[in-house]
Protein backbone atom coordinates (compact mmCIF):
# COMPACT_ATOMS: atom_id res chain seq x y z
CA UNK A 1 0.00 0.00 0.00
CA UNK A 2 0.97 3.49 -0.94
CA UNK A 3 2.63 5.76 1.80
CA UNK A 4 -0.47 8.33 2.97
CA UNK A 5 -0.02 11.87 1.31
CA UNK A 6 -2.29 13.36 3.33
CA UNK A 7 -2.48 11.97 6.77
CA UNK A 8 -4.14 13.50 10.49
CA UNK A 9 -2.87 11.54 13.86
CA UNK A 10 -4.80 12.13 17.24
CA UNK A 11 -6.52 15.09 15.57
CA UNK A 12 -9.02 16.73 18.81
CA UNK A 13 -11.21 19.87 18.75
CA UNK A 14 -12.88 21.04 21.28
CA UNK A 15 -15.59 24.13 21.32
CA UNK A 16 -17.15 25.95 24.02
CA UNK A 17 -18.95 22.97 25.90
CA UNK A 18 -18.85 20.79 22.61
CA UNK A 19 -15.98 18.38 21.61
CA UNK A 20 -16.29 18.12 17.73
CA UNK A 21 -13.20 15.86 16.72
CA UNK A 22 -11.73 12.84 19.73
CA UNK A 23 -8.38 11.90 18.77
CA UNK A 24 -8.79 11.41 15.15
CA UNK A 25 -6.69 9.13 12.76
CA UNK A 26 -6.75 9.27 8.71
CA UNK A 27 -4.69 8.22 6.21
CA UNK A 28 -5.42 9.46 2.43
CA UNK A 29 -3.30 7.82 -0.34
CA UNK A 30 -2.05 8.23 -3.86
CA UNK A 31 -4.32 7.25 -6.23
CA UNK A 32 -7.34 6.34 -3.88
CA UNK A 33 -10.69 8.24 -3.26
CA UNK A 34 -11.40 8.25 0.38
CA UNK A 35 -14.78 8.57 1.41
CA UNK A 36 -15.46 10.23 5.15
CA UNK A 37 -18.72 9.91 5.87
CA UNK A 38 -21.32 9.66 8.97
CA UNK A 39 -24.28 11.17 10.75
CA UNK A 40 -24.89 15.27 10.65
CA UNK A 41 -22.77 16.37 14.08
CA UNK A 42 -20.14 13.59 13.23
CA UNK A 43 -16.98 15.59 12.74
CA UNK A 44 -16.88 15.27 9.27
CA UNK A 45 -16.87 19.06 8.19
CA UNK A 46 -14.26 19.81 11.02
CA UNK A 47 -12.21 17.14 10.10
CA UNK A 48 -11.94 18.15 6.47
CA UNK A 49 -11.27 21.99 7.64
CA UNK A 50 -8.87 20.90 9.89
CA UNK A 51 -6.88 19.35 7.23
CA UNK A 52 -6.93 22.34 5.00
CA UNK A 53 -6.15 24.61 7.30
CA UNK A 54 -8.80 26.68 8.09
CA UNK A 55 -9.49 24.62 11.29
CA UNK A 56 -6.50 24.83 14.01
CA UNK A 57 -6.63 21.73 15.92
CA UNK A 58 -6.35 21.63 19.93
CA UNK A 59 -4.14 18.17 19.55
CA UNK A 60 -2.86 15.98 16.81
CA UNK A 61 -0.45 16.31 14.06
CA UNK A 62 -1.46 16.58 9.74
CA UNK A 63 1.47 15.70 7.30
CA UNK A 64 0.95 16.82 3.87
CA UNK A 65 3.64 14.55 1.96
CA UNK A 66 5.55 14.07 4.91
CA UNK A 67 5.76 17.19 6.27
CA UNK A 68 4.17 18.49 9.11
CA UNK A 69 1.49 21.38 8.44
CA UNK A 70 -0.67 21.57 11.42
CA UNK A 71 0.12 25.08 12.16
CA UNK A 72 0.61 26.07 8.38
CA UNK A 73 -2.36 28.60 6.92
CA UNK A 74 -4.86 27.47 4.33
CA UNK A 75 -2.90 29.42 1.09
CA UNK A 76 0.43 27.53 2.35
CA UNK A 77 -1.05 23.92 1.92
CA UNK A 78 -2.67 24.90 -1.04
CA UNK A 79 1.22 25.48 -2.53
CA UNK A 80 2.59 22.19 -1.14
CA UNK A 81 -0.58 20.69 -3.53
CA UNK A 82 -3.34 20.10 -1.21
CA UNK A 83 -6.29 21.85 -3.08
CA UNK A 84 -10.19 21.93 -1.69
CA UNK A 85 -13.39 22.09 -2.87
CA UNK A 86 -16.36 23.45 -1.19
CA UNK A 87 -19.76 22.45 0.33
CA UNK A 88 -21.76 25.28 -1.22
CA UNK A 89 -20.00 26.41 -4.62
CA UNK A 90 -17.31 28.84 -4.13
CA UNK A 91 -16.53 29.26 -8.10
CA UNK A 92 -15.79 33.35 -8.79
CA UNK A 93 -19.10 34.24 -10.12
CA UNK A 94 -18.07 37.30 -11.39
CA UNK A 95 -15.44 36.53 -13.88
CA UNK A 96 -15.87 34.05 -16.90
CA UNK A 97 -15.38 30.12 -16.71
CA UNK A 98 -11.87 30.24 -18.51
CA UNK A 99 -10.97 32.59 -15.83
CA UNK A 100 -11.67 30.88 -12.97
CA UNK A 101 -9.47 28.18 -14.66
CA UNK A 102 -6.74 30.66 -15.09
CA UNK A 103 -6.66 32.13 -12.15
CA UNK A 104 -6.39 28.28 -10.16
CA UNK A 105 -3.21 27.76 -12.64
CA UNK A 106 -1.53 30.94 -12.22
CA UNK A 107 -1.50 30.58 -8.28
CA UNK A 108 2.18 29.59 -8.23
CA UNK A 109 3.14 32.98 -10.35
CA UNK A 110 5.16 36.03 -8.95
CA UNK A 111 3.98 39.70 -8.55
CA UNK A 112 6.21 40.69 -11.13
CA UNK A 113 5.14 37.28 -13.94
CA UNK A 114 1.54 38.32 -12.97
CA UNK A 115 2.08 42.24 -13.39
CA UNK A 116 3.58 41.54 -16.78
CA UNK A 117 0.88 38.65 -17.51
CA UNK A 118 3.83 36.51 -18.24
CA UNK A 119 2.69 33.20 -18.01
CA UNK A 120 -0.64 33.71 -19.68
CA UNK A 121 0.12 32.28 -23.34
CA UNK A 122 1.64 29.45 -21.49
CA UNK A 123 -1.12 28.73 -19.77
CA UNK A 124 -3.79 28.75 -22.22
CA UNK A 125 -3.72 25.25 -23.21
CA UNK A 126 -3.58 23.94 -19.68
CA UNK A 127 -7.12 25.91 -19.55
CA UNK A 128 -8.40 24.55 -22.16
CA UNK A 129 -7.90 21.16 -21.71
CA UNK A 130 -9.07 21.76 -18.31
CA UNK A 131 -12.34 23.50 -19.59
CA UNK A 132 -12.83 20.37 -22.08
CA UNK A 133 -12.24 17.82 -19.37
CA UNK A 134 -15.20 19.16 -17.42
CA UNK A 135 -17.30 19.63 -19.86
CA UNK A 136 -17.20 23.12 -19.98
CA UNK A 137 -15.46 24.63 -23.34
CA UNK A 138 -17.90 25.28 -24.78
CA UNK A 139 -19.14 27.99 -21.66
CA UNK A 140 -15.46 28.90 -21.86
CA UNK A 141 -16.28 32.79 -21.66
CA UNK A 142 -19.48 31.96 -20.32
CA UNK A 143 -19.92 34.28 -16.22
CA UNK A 144 -19.57 31.59 -14.46
CA UNK A 145 -22.17 32.58 -11.71
CA UNK A 146 -24.96 32.10 -14.83
CA UNK A 147 -24.24 28.34 -15.51
CA UNK A 148 -25.78 25.62 -14.12
CA UNK A 149 -25.52 24.06 -11.05
CA UNK A 150 -23.72 20.98 -12.40
CA UNK A 151 -21.58 23.21 -14.36
CA UNK A 152 -20.43 25.11 -11.39
CA UNK A 153 -19.68 22.68 -9.81
CA UNK A 154 -17.67 21.09 -12.89
CA UNK A 155 -16.04 24.51 -12.81
CA UNK A 156 -15.12 24.34 -9.22
CA UNK A 157 -13.51 20.65 -9.72
CA UNK A 158 -11.75 21.76 -12.89
CA UNK A 159 -10.31 24.80 -10.72
CA UNK A 160 -9.21 22.53 -7.85
CA UNK A 161 -7.72 19.64 -10.68
CA UNK A 162 -5.68 22.39 -12.66
CA UNK A 163 -3.27 22.42 -10.07
CA UNK A 164 -2.06 19.02 -10.61
CA UNK A 165 -2.58 18.79 -6.92
CA UNK A 166 -1.14 16.02 -4.54
CA UNK A 167 -4.82 15.98 -2.29
CA UNK A 168 -8.05 16.97 -3.17
CA UNK A 169 -10.02 17.48 -0.71
CA UNK A 170 -14.11 17.37 -1.59
CA UNK A 171 -16.82 18.52 0.31
CA UNK A 172 -20.12 17.18 -0.67
CA UNK A 173 -19.29 17.47 -4.51
CA UNK A 174 -22.33 16.39 -5.86
CA UNK A 175 -25.18 18.33 -3.19
CA UNK A 176 -27.70 19.54 -5.63
CA UNK A 177 -27.07 17.64 -8.60
CA UNK A 178 -28.79 15.68 -11.16
CA UNK A 179 -28.64 12.08 -11.24
CA UNK A 180 -27.08 12.36 -14.48
CA UNK A 181 -24.71 15.46 -13.60
CA UNK A 182 -23.78 12.79 -10.37
CA UNK A 183 -23.53 10.01 -12.84
CA UNK A 184 -20.57 12.08 -14.90
CA UNK A 185 -19.07 13.88 -11.33
CA UNK A 186 -18.27 10.11 -10.45
CA UNK A 187 -16.46 9.35 -14.13
CA UNK A 188 -14.36 12.53 -14.01
CA UNK A 189 -13.44 11.94 -10.08
CA UNK A 190 -12.80 8.56 -11.34
CA UNK A 191 -10.89 9.52 -13.69
CA UNK A 192 -9.20 12.16 -11.20
CA UNK A 193 -7.69 9.88 -9.01
CA UNK A 194 -5.27 8.47 -11.34
CA UNK A 195 -3.30 11.46 -10.63
CA UNK A 196 -4.36 12.55 -7.13
CA UNK A 197 -4.98 11.43 -3.62
CA UNK A 198 -8.61 12.67 -3.26
CA UNK A 199 -10.77 12.79 0.07
CA UNK A 200 -14.29 13.12 0.13
CA UNK A 201 -17.01 13.75 2.47
CA UNK A 202 -20.35 13.25 1.27
CA UNK A 203 -24.19 11.91 1.80
CA UNK A 204 -24.97 9.84 -0.89
CA UNK A 205 -23.70 6.45 -0.15
CA UNK A 206 -24.69 5.12 -3.41
CA UNK A 207 -22.12 7.46 -5.13
CA UNK A 208 -19.39 6.59 -2.27
CA UNK A 209 -19.93 3.12 -2.81
CA UNK A 210 -19.46 3.63 -6.67
CA UNK A 211 -16.48 5.85 -6.36
CA UNK A 212 -14.29 5.34 -3.48
CA UNK A 213 -11.85 2.64 -2.34
CA UNK A 214 -11.32 3.40 0.93
CA UNK A 215 -14.65 4.63 3.77
CA UNK A 216 -13.95 6.02 7.00
CA UNK A 217 -16.96 6.35 9.34
CA UNK A 218 -16.98 9.25 11.22
CA UNK A 219 -19.63 9.21 15.09
CA UNK A 220 -19.83 11.75 17.33
CA UNK A 221 -16.21 13.19 17.21
CA UNK A 222 -14.47 9.90 16.72
CA UNK A 223 -13.37 6.94 14.15
CA UNK A 224 -16.54 4.48 14.45
CA UNK A 225 -14.72 1.90 11.58
CA UNK A 226 -12.80 2.17 8.33
CA UNK A 227 -12.45 -0.26 5.30
CA UNK A 228 -13.73 -0.70 1.88
CA UNK A 229 -17.32 -0.07 0.80
CA UNK A 230 -18.23 -3.49 0.63
CA UNK A 231 -17.21 -3.86 4.07
CA UNK A 232 -18.54 -0.69 5.50
CA UNK A 233 -21.87 -1.87 3.70
CA UNK A 234 -21.52 -4.72 6.45
CA UNK A 235 -20.37 -3.79 9.35
CA UNK A 236 -22.71 -4.25 12.17
CA UNK A 237 -21.36 -0.89 14.32
CA UNK A 238 -21.78 1.26 11.32
CA UNK A 239 -25.42 -0.19 11.22
CA UNK A 240 -26.10 0.59 14.39
CA UNK A 241 -25.37 4.42 14.58
CA UNK A 242 -26.09 5.24 10.64
CA UNK A 243 -29.12 4.62 8.76
CA UNK A 244 -27.84 3.30 4.89
CA UNK A 245 -29.49 2.64 1.78
CA UNK A 246 -27.47 0.22 1.14
CA UNK B 1 -28.36 47.60 -25.30
CA UNK B 2 -25.22 49.15 -23.38
CA UNK B 3 -22.41 49.37 -25.61
CA UNK B 4 -19.75 46.58 -26.73
CA UNK B 5 -16.09 45.89 -25.47
CA UNK B 6 -14.95 47.91 -28.14
CA UNK B 7 -17.43 51.30 -26.44
CA UNK B 8 -14.96 51.84 -23.83
CA UNK B 9 -11.71 51.71 -26.24
CA UNK B 10 -13.72 54.23 -28.73
CA UNK B 11 -14.57 56.68 -25.71
CA UNK B 12 -10.74 56.60 -24.62
CA UNK B 13 -9.46 57.24 -27.83
CA UNK B 14 -12.04 59.84 -28.34
CA UNK B 15 -11.55 61.82 -25.07
CA UNK B 16 -7.64 61.49 -25.92
CA UNK B 17 -8.14 63.36 -28.69
CA UNK B 18 -10.43 65.72 -27.63
CA UNK B 19 -8.41 66.50 -24.57
CA UNK B 20 -4.97 67.06 -27.25
CA UNK B 21 -6.68 68.88 -29.41
CA UNK B 22 -8.81 71.50 -27.13
CA UNK B 23 -6.21 74.04 -25.94
CA UNK B 24 -5.60 74.81 -29.14
CA UNK B 25 -8.79 76.59 -29.31
CA UNK B 26 -9.67 77.77 -26.38
CA UNK B 27 -8.65 80.38 -23.99
CA UNK B 28 -6.26 80.59 -21.33
CA UNK B 29 -8.62 80.66 -18.34
CA UNK B 30 -10.47 77.74 -19.92
CA UNK B 31 -6.98 75.75 -20.56
CA UNK B 32 -6.16 76.38 -16.69
CA UNK B 33 -9.63 75.63 -15.73
CA UNK B 34 -8.86 71.80 -17.70
CA UNK B 35 -5.08 71.48 -16.20
CA UNK B 36 -6.89 71.83 -12.77
CA UNK B 37 -9.32 68.88 -14.18
CA UNK B 38 -6.73 66.63 -14.97
CA UNK B 39 -4.74 66.97 -11.72
CA UNK B 40 -7.67 66.30 -9.84
CA UNK B 41 -8.64 63.32 -12.56
CA UNK B 42 -5.46 61.79 -11.25
CA UNK B 43 -6.54 61.91 -7.69
CA UNK B 44 -10.01 60.37 -9.05
CA UNK B 45 -8.00 57.88 -10.71
CA UNK B 46 -5.57 56.58 -7.52
CA UNK B 47 -9.09 56.21 -5.23
CA UNK B 48 -10.79 54.18 -8.12
CA UNK B 49 -7.74 51.89 -8.73
CA UNK B 50 -7.54 51.40 -4.66
CA UNK B 51 -11.44 51.15 -4.50
CA UNK B 52 -12.83 49.55 -7.58
CA UNK B 53 -9.37 47.41 -8.96
CA UNK B 54 -7.82 46.39 -5.51
CA UNK B 55 -10.86 46.44 -3.08
CA UNK B 56 -9.55 49.05 -0.82
CA UNK B 57 -12.06 51.96 0.39
CA UNK B 58 -9.71 53.99 0.91
CA UNK B 59 -11.95 57.42 2.47
CA UNK B 60 -8.27 59.25 2.91
CA UNK B 61 -6.76 59.89 -0.70
CA UNK B 62 -6.61 63.82 0.85
CA UNK B 63 -3.94 62.90 2.97
CA UNK B 64 -1.65 61.90 0.49
CA UNK B 65 -2.77 64.61 -2.03
CA UNK B 66 -1.77 67.04 0.47
CA UNK B 67 1.41 65.52 1.57
CA UNK B 68 2.44 65.74 -2.55
CA UNK B 69 1.27 69.40 -2.17
CA UNK B 70 3.20 70.02 0.88
CA UNK B 71 5.85 68.11 -0.33
CA UNK B 72 6.30 70.03 -3.55
CA UNK B 73 5.67 73.31 -2.15
CA UNK B 74 8.42 73.09 0.65
CA UNK B 75 11.02 72.27 -1.81
CA UNK B 76 10.26 75.25 -3.62
CA UNK B 77 9.60 77.53 -1.14
CA UNK B 78 12.21 76.09 1.19
CA UNK B 79 14.88 74.49 -0.48
CA UNK B 80 14.92 76.69 -3.87
CA UNK B 81 13.90 73.28 -5.75
CA UNK B 82 11.59 73.66 -8.54
CA UNK B 83 12.77 71.17 -11.04
CA UNK B 84 9.76 69.61 -12.25
CA UNK B 85 11.97 66.33 -12.61
CA UNK B 86 12.94 66.24 -9.20
CA UNK B 87 10.27 67.62 -7.17
CA UNK B 88 7.08 66.14 -9.06
CA UNK B 89 8.71 62.47 -8.20
CA UNK B 90 9.80 63.55 -5.02
CA UNK B 91 5.91 64.39 -3.73
CA UNK B 92 5.11 61.38 -5.59
CA UNK B 93 7.42 59.57 -3.89
CA UNK B 94 6.29 60.52 -0.19
CA UNK B 95 2.72 59.51 -1.30
CA UNK B 96 3.74 56.10 -2.24
CA UNK B 97 6.31 56.10 1.54
CA UNK B 98 3.83 56.90 3.41
CA UNK B 99 0.82 54.92 1.99
CA UNK B 100 3.14 51.60 1.89
CA UNK B 101 3.27 52.24 5.65
CA UNK B 102 0.10 52.98 6.83
CA UNK B 103 -1.27 50.30 4.31
CA UNK B 104 1.49 47.53 5.86
CA UNK B 105 -0.46 49.09 9.31
CA UNK B 106 -3.98 48.75 7.87
CA UNK B 107 -3.96 45.67 5.75
CA UNK B 108 -0.51 43.58 6.31
CA UNK B 109 -1.96 42.03 9.79
CA UNK B 110 -2.67 38.64 11.02
CA UNK B 111 -6.45 39.54 10.39
CA UNK B 112 -8.42 40.50 6.92
CA UNK B 113 -8.88 44.17 7.81
CA UNK B 114 -12.76 44.82 7.13
CA UNK B 115 -14.19 47.47 4.39
CA UNK B 116 -15.61 49.61 7.20
CA UNK B 117 -12.44 49.72 9.38
CA UNK B 118 -10.00 50.42 6.60
CA UNK B 119 -12.75 53.25 5.69
CA UNK B 120 -12.67 54.61 9.10
CA UNK B 121 -9.18 54.83 9.91
CA UNK B 122 -8.57 56.28 6.43
CA UNK B 123 -10.87 58.86 7.21
CA UNK B 124 -9.41 59.20 10.41
CA UNK B 125 -5.83 59.96 9.24
CA UNK B 126 -6.89 62.44 6.52
CA UNK B 127 -8.65 64.13 9.71
CA UNK B 128 -5.54 64.05 12.02
CA UNK B 129 -3.10 64.79 9.24
CA UNK B 130 -5.08 67.81 8.60
CA UNK B 131 -5.38 68.84 11.73
CA UNK B 132 -1.52 68.60 12.26
CA UNK B 133 -0.84 70.18 9.44
CA UNK B 134 -3.03 73.52 10.37
CA UNK B 135 -1.63 73.56 14.02
CA UNK B 136 2.30 73.12 12.64
CA UNK B 137 3.67 76.70 12.19
CA UNK B 138 6.71 75.35 10.70
CA UNK B 139 4.99 74.09 8.09
CA UNK B 140 2.38 77.45 7.85
CA UNK B 141 -0.24 76.40 9.84
CA UNK B 142 -3.38 76.94 9.38
CA UNK B 143 -2.25 79.94 6.42
CA UNK B 144 -0.11 76.07 4.39
CA UNK B 145 2.52 77.71 2.28
CA UNK B 146 1.59 80.25 -0.54
CA UNK B 147 3.54 81.67 -2.95
CA UNK B 148 5.03 78.31 -4.35
CA UNK B 149 6.93 79.54 -7.34
CA UNK B 150 6.11 78.67 -11.30
CA UNK B 151 8.33 75.14 -11.45
CA UNK B 152 10.92 74.78 -14.36
CA UNK B 153 11.45 72.27 -16.86
CA UNK B 154 14.31 72.48 -18.92
CA UNK B 155 15.48 75.72 -17.38
CA UNK B 156 12.23 77.51 -18.33
CA UNK B 157 9.52 78.52 -16.03
CA UNK B 158 6.38 75.74 -16.45
CA UNK B 159 3.66 78.76 -15.93
CA UNK B 160 -0.52 77.95 -16.00
CA UNK B 161 -1.25 77.41 -19.21
CA UNK B 162 -1.21 75.44 -22.61
CA UNK B 163 2.64 73.95 -21.47
CA UNK B 164 1.77 73.03 -17.76
CA UNK B 165 -1.68 71.38 -19.55
CA UNK B 166 0.28 68.94 -21.34
CA UNK B 167 2.67 68.19 -18.85
CA UNK B 168 -0.29 67.37 -16.63
CA UNK B 169 -2.21 64.97 -19.64
CA UNK B 170 1.24 63.50 -20.59
CA UNK B 171 1.39 62.05 -16.74
CA UNK B 172 -2.46 61.40 -16.56
CA UNK B 173 -2.55 59.60 -19.54
CA UNK B 174 0.32 57.35 -18.24
CA UNK B 175 -0.99 56.92 -14.90
CA UNK B 176 -4.36 56.17 -16.39
CA UNK B 177 -2.37 53.55 -19.47
CA UNK B 178 -0.28 52.13 -16.31
CA UNK B 179 -3.32 51.48 -14.28
CA UNK B 180 -4.94 49.92 -17.45
CA UNK B 181 -2.60 47.58 -18.00
CA UNK B 182 -2.26 46.19 -14.29
CA UNK B 183 -6.07 45.67 -13.51
CA UNK B 184 -5.91 43.83 -17.18
CA UNK B 185 -2.87 41.90 -16.27
CA UNK B 186 -2.72 38.29 -14.34
CA UNK B 187 -2.95 40.58 -11.65
CA UNK B 188 -5.55 42.10 -11.87
CA UNK B 189 -7.12 38.78 -13.02
CA UNK B 190 -6.40 38.44 -8.94
CA UNK B 191 -7.82 41.70 -7.85
CA UNK B 192 -10.58 41.31 -9.74
CA UNK B 193 -11.29 37.37 -8.60
CA UNK B 194 -10.53 39.22 -4.59
CA UNK B 195 -13.08 41.38 -4.65
CA UNK B 196 -15.71 38.96 -5.84
CA UNK B 197 -14.95 36.03 -3.92
CA UNK B 198 -11.59 37.05 -1.60
CA UNK B 199 -12.23 33.43 0.74
CA UNK B 200 -11.94 31.47 -2.49
CA UNK B 201 -9.05 32.98 -3.82
CA UNK B 202 -7.34 32.34 -0.69
CA UNK B 203 -8.16 28.78 -1.46
CA UNK B 204 -6.37 28.28 -4.47
CA UNK B 205 -3.30 29.36 -2.76
CA UNK B 206 -3.24 33.01 -3.05
CA UNK B 207 -2.41 35.41 0.07
CA UNK B 208 -4.37 38.90 -0.99
CA UNK B 209 -3.42 41.30 1.62
CA UNK B 210 -0.16 42.12 -0.13
CA UNK B 211 -1.94 42.30 -3.39
CA UNK B 212 -4.34 45.02 -2.06
CA UNK B 213 -1.10 46.95 0.07
CA UNK B 214 0.61 46.90 -3.42
CA UNK B 215 -1.88 48.90 -5.10
CA UNK B 216 -2.58 51.24 -1.91
CA UNK B 217 0.60 51.99 -2.03
CA UNK B 218 0.26 53.01 -5.84
CA UNK B 219 -2.71 54.74 -5.37
CA UNK B 220 -1.00 56.60 -2.64
CA UNK B 221 1.99 57.15 -4.65
CA UNK B 222 -0.32 58.98 -7.75
CA UNK B 223 -2.83 60.46 -4.98
CA UNK B 224 1.29 62.46 -4.06
CA UNK B 225 1.90 63.23 -7.44
CA UNK B 226 -1.83 64.82 -8.06
CA UNK B 227 -0.77 67.26 -5.28
CA UNK B 228 2.54 67.87 -6.39
CA UNK B 229 1.33 69.03 -9.61
CA UNK B 230 -1.53 71.02 -7.67
CA UNK B 231 1.00 72.93 -5.51
CA UNK B 232 2.47 74.21 -8.31
CA UNK B 233 0.10 74.98 -10.59
CA UNK B 234 -2.19 76.67 -7.53
CA UNK B 235 1.16 78.27 -6.45
CA UNK B 236 -0.43 77.03 -2.64
CA UNK B 237 -0.64 74.26 -0.62
CA UNK B 238 -2.55 74.36 2.39
CA UNK B 239 -3.88 71.88 5.70
CA UNK B 240 -7.74 71.24 3.60
CA UNK B 241 -5.53 69.57 0.90
CA UNK B 242 -4.76 66.51 3.32
CA UNK B 243 -8.24 66.50 4.80
CA UNK B 244 -11.86 65.17 4.82
CA UNK B 245 -13.16 67.87 1.98
CA UNK B 246 -10.57 66.06 -0.43
CA UNK B 247 -10.77 62.88 0.23
CA UNK B 248 -14.54 62.92 -0.03
CA UNK B 249 -14.37 64.56 -3.48
CA UNK B 250 -12.12 62.05 -4.76
CA UNK B 251 -14.94 59.32 -3.57
CA UNK B 252 -17.58 61.74 -5.46
CA UNK B 253 -16.31 61.67 -8.14
CA UNK B 254 -15.66 57.81 -8.57
CA UNK B 255 -19.06 57.20 -7.85
CA UNK B 256 -20.76 59.39 -9.93
CA UNK B 257 -18.44 58.54 -13.00
CA UNK B 258 -18.21 54.50 -11.96
CA UNK B 259 -16.61 52.75 -9.80
CA UNK B 260 -13.64 50.13 -11.34
CA UNK B 261 -13.28 51.53 -15.25
CA UNK B 262 -10.86 54.40 -14.71
CA UNK B 263 -12.46 56.36 -17.52
CA UNK B 264 -15.47 57.17 -15.37
CA UNK B 265 -13.51 58.62 -12.65
CA UNK B 266 -12.07 60.86 -15.13
CA UNK B 267 -15.35 61.25 -16.40
CA UNK B 268 -16.44 61.85 -12.80
CA UNK B 269 -14.13 64.67 -12.42
CA UNK B 270 -15.20 66.63 -15.62
CA UNK B 271 -19.03 66.21 -14.77
CA UNK B 272 -18.75 67.03 -11.22
CA UNK B 273 -16.40 69.90 -11.63
CA UNK B 274 -18.12 71.70 -14.72
CA UNK B 275 -21.79 71.19 -13.34
CA UNK B 276 -20.09 73.14 -9.86
CA UNK B 277 -18.73 75.68 -12.52
CA UNK B 278 -21.90 76.51 -14.03
CA UNK B 279 -24.21 75.99 -11.17
CA UNK B 280 -21.94 78.23 -9.22
CA UNK B 281 -22.18 81.36 -12.22
CA UNK B 282 -26.03 80.46 -12.28
CA UNK B 283 -26.70 80.54 -8.72
CA UNK B 284 -24.80 82.11 -6.25
CA UNK B 285 -25.68 81.09 -2.80
CA UNK B 286 -27.38 78.22 -3.93
CA UNK B 287 -25.21 75.81 -5.96
CA UNK B 288 -24.28 73.73 -3.48
CA UNK B 289 -27.39 72.11 -2.42
CA UNK B 290 -28.60 72.23 -6.26
CA UNK B 291 -25.35 70.05 -7.00
CA UNK B 292 -25.69 67.91 -3.82
CA UNK B 293 -28.92 66.95 -5.14
CA UNK B 294 -28.26 65.81 -8.51
CA UNK B 295 -25.39 64.05 -7.07
CA UNK B 296 -27.77 62.26 -4.70
CA UNK B 297 -30.35 61.24 -8.06
CA UNK B 298 -27.26 59.83 -9.49
CA UNK B 299 -25.83 57.70 -7.28
CA UNK B 300 -29.38 56.54 -6.95
CA UNK B 301 -30.47 55.52 -9.98
CA UNK B 302 -27.01 54.66 -12.04
CA UNK B 303 -25.46 52.67 -9.67
CA UNK B 304 -22.52 52.19 -11.91
CA UNK B 305 -21.99 55.80 -12.31
CA UNK B 306 -22.24 57.85 -15.88
CA UNK B 307 -20.18 54.90 -17.66
CA UNK B 308 -22.30 52.18 -16.55
CA UNK B 309 -25.71 54.01 -18.62
CA UNK B 310 -23.58 53.50 -21.74
CA UNK B 311 -21.46 50.53 -21.54
CA UNK B 312 -22.55 47.28 -19.64
CA UNK B 313 -21.11 45.25 -16.51
CA UNK B 314 -19.97 42.22 -19.31
CA UNK B 315 -18.48 44.76 -22.19
CA UNK B 316 -15.97 46.13 -19.67
CA UNK B 317 -14.85 42.90 -18.80
CA UNK B 318 -11.48 42.93 -20.07
CA UNK B 319 -9.70 39.74 -21.35
CA UNK B 320 -7.07 39.27 -18.61
CA UNK B 321 -3.41 39.14 -19.47
CA UNK B 322 -3.79 39.56 -23.24
CA UNK B 323 -3.49 42.82 -24.69
CA UNK B 324 -3.71 41.26 -28.20
CA UNK B 325 -6.12 38.80 -29.60
CA UNK B 326 -8.48 36.70 -27.56
CA UNK B 327 -6.88 33.37 -27.43
CA UNK B 328 -9.15 31.47 -25.39
CA UNK B 329 -12.13 31.50 -28.39
CA UNK B 330 -9.45 29.93 -29.92
CA UNK B 331 -9.44 25.91 -28.50
CA UNK B 332 -6.37 23.73 -28.76
CA UNK B 333 -6.10 20.03 -30.05
CA UNK B 334 -7.08 18.04 -27.23
CA UNK B 335 -7.95 14.24 -27.20
CA UNK B 336 -11.13 13.94 -27.38
CA UNK B 337 -10.78 10.98 -24.69
CA UNK B 338 -10.05 13.40 -21.79
CA UNK B 339 -13.67 14.65 -22.24
CA UNK B 340 -15.98 12.93 -19.83
CA UNK B 341 -19.98 12.17 -20.14
CA UNK B 342 -21.65 14.46 -22.06
CA UNK B 343 -22.35 18.40 -22.10
CA UNK B 344 -25.85 16.99 -20.55
CA UNK B 345 -26.12 20.07 -17.85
Amino acid sequence: MAAPVLEARGIEKHYAGFTALRGVDLAVRFGMVHGLIGPNGSGKSTLLNAMAGSVLPDRGTITLAGADVTRLPPHQRVRRGLSITFQVTSIVAGLSAYDNVLLALQARGSWPTLMRSGTRRGLHEDVVRSLRQFNLLHQADSIAGGLSHGEQQWLELAMAMATRPRVLLLDEPTGGMSIEERRITGQLLARAKEHTAILIVEHDLDFIRTLCDVVTVLHEGAVLDEGTPEYIASSEAVRRVYVTRA
Amino acid sequence: MRGSARTLPAIEVLALLLATALPLILSQFQVIFLTRLLILSLLALSFDFAWGQGGVFSFGQGLFFGLGAYVAALLATRADMTSAFVAIPLAMLAGLVVASLFGGFLLLGRRPASLIYIGMATLAASYAAQRLAAGWSKIGGQNGVSGVPFPTLGGADLEPGRGFYYVALALLVAVYLAFRYLSRSQFGLVLAAARDNESRVGALGYRTAPYKWLVFALAGGVAGLSGGLSAFHEGFAGPNLLGVLTSTQAVLYVLVGGVGTLAGAVGGVFVMEYASLELSTRFASAWPVILGGILLLVIMFLPNGLIGAVISDRARMPTFGDRRAKPKRVPVDVSEEETVGSASA
